[in-house]
């Protein structure tokens, strides 16, 4: 068996592009994916019907559906109906993942507020905060952090879901990949190489995670 | 000041309070005693509406806190709540937990707000915590800096739900050192209790629950050496 390192080392250029794409829509997609996660959770544990009704049909359908179906939907199905021609593939593949990634963050957030003990409630109620004060200084901190374990675990599962985006002829890591392929006739080297890069991201990002979790465990709960 | 009349309460089928009335006057200290399932704690946590009440009256200076008119959150800001289980802010420092509702409820200054929590913590004995996490603090030491959080909005009445019924026997005297010294200050209080010393010291009236019902009120002398209801006589004779 012989390894052609000069083969990886000739496409590195292609694969740096892909990759910068890949991290591009993956920190979008997280970034955007937590403020909606952070409504939608808020929606589905609210007091008025048609919003919880609204949250869980979202949630529903993203859960139940799979990714590349929303990815083709929106890539292909949302612009005629707007009355536009196309959008451009990076902007579908980033409404499809902030949506996908929103629906995940929203059960982990609310998990997360359903965890915090009743009482944080009432001492913020009784001390005459409202419900929304209490909610912003006293249950969504403690939410926060217990959700950042796994919030960390959506956070890789959406770098390597990213992948997806290829079929949209996206060109990320994954599309660098295949056009490696193509081009060198070596798909061991190639493959081996890119998921050398998707493991480089993603252990990154758990050392992170473990990073941040250390840190918020200072002031811990009692 | 508080005048409650009528008050029933059900969670789902089970009763709870089955018609409670009674009135408090300002600077009184009352406590409330009964065996466990009584309503003693309903009682006191519809009196800041965190049980809303079924039917029934409940007037705090004036103000009818069941109508629906009525602001509850500036009702409470007047009504502190102490809890058994502390119920501190883990997220935040000892003195954050006390300055927090002053800054974003009555809209007082970080420095003016801070200067109070450091006022209230030195009156509870905790002055060098201030920068500590709550989980660094015994059970004491939590009841106290919890005392101090309801203080700080300076309420007119302080409600106290079994206060001293998570401690470490060693740290109850503590807790009923503070309490005391409130009670002496002119503090109007309900407090729900086991301890039947606080009760005999510093209670001006006793209210017996049982089943749902306050069914004897009395000052303390007299409930403990001549109870009237057969009921008070058999729960006294149990627990003291």
């Amino acid at each position: 068996m012989d390894f052609r390192i000069d083969v990886v080392m000739r496409y590195l250029p292609l694969l740096m592009q892909g990759l910068r794409i890949t991290i591009q829509l993956s920190v979008i997609a997280v970034g955007v994916g937590t403020v909606i996660g952070l409504f939608i959770s808020l929606m589905r544990l609210s007091k008025i019907a048609p919003l919880r009704w609204i949250a869980r049909g979202y949630v529903d359908f993203i859960r139940g559906t799979p990714l590349m179906a929303q990815i083709f939907l929106i890539h292909f199905g949302v612009p005629p109906l707007l009355g536009l021609s196309a959008f451009n593939p990076m902007l579908s593949g980033t409404i499809a993942l902030s949506l996908n990634s929103g629906a995940y963050v929203a059960e982990i957030f609310r998990g997360a507020i359903q965890s915090i003990e009743k009482g944080q409630m009432e001492a913020a109620r009784s001390l005459g905060m409202t419900h929304s004060q209490s909610m912003k200084y006293i249950i969504i901190p403690q939410a926060f952090k217990r959700a950042i374990p796994p919030l960390g675990n959506e956070f890789i599962a959406i770098l390597k879901d990213s992948s997806l985006v290829s079929v949209i002829s996206l060109q990320d890591l994954m599309m660098s990949g295949r056009m490696m392929q193509a081009r060198s006739f070596r798909p061991f080297e190639t493959w081996l190489a890119v998921s050398i890069f998707y493991l480089i991201m993603t252990m990154s990002l758990s050392q992170f995670v473990s990073y941040l979790e250390r840190r918020y465990s200072k002031s811990d709960n009692n | 000041m508080i005048t409650i009349r009528d008050l029933t309460k059900n969670f789902g089928k089970l009763e709870v309070l089955k018609g409670v009335s009674c009135s408090i006057t300002a600077g009184e200290v009352v406590v409330v005693i009964g065996p466990s399932g009584s309503g003693k704690s309903t009682f006191l946590r519809c009196i800041n509406q965190l049980e809303k009440a079924n039917s029934g009256e409940i007037i705090i200076n004036g103000t009818d806190i069941m109508d629906k008119k009525t602001n509850i959150n500036e009702v409470r800001q007047d009504v502190g709540m102490v809890f058994q289980l502390f119920n501190l802010f883990p997220h935040k420092t000892v003195l954050e937990n006390i300055a927090l509702a002053p800054i974003k409820v009555k809209g007082i200054s970080v420095k003016d707000a801070e200067a109070l929590g450091r006022q209230l913590l030195k009156r509870v004995g905790l002055e060098d915590k201030a920068e500590v996490y709550p989980e660094k603090l015994s059970g004491g030491q939590r009841q106290r800096v919890a005392i101090a959080r309801a203080l700080a909005m300076k309420p007119k009445i302080m409600l106290f739900d079994e206060p001293t019924s998570a401690l470490d026997p060693e740290m109850v005297g503590e807790v009923l050192e503070v309490m005391k010294d409130l009670a002496k200050e002119g503090m109007t209080m309900v407090v729900v209790t086991h301890e039947m010393g606080f009760a005999r010291e510093v209670g001006d009236r006793v209210l017996f629950m049982d089943g749902g019902h306050i069914v004897e009120t009395a000052k303390p002398l007299d409930i403990f050496n001549n109870p009237q209801h057969e009921r008070t006589k058999a729960f006294l004779n149990k627990i003291l």
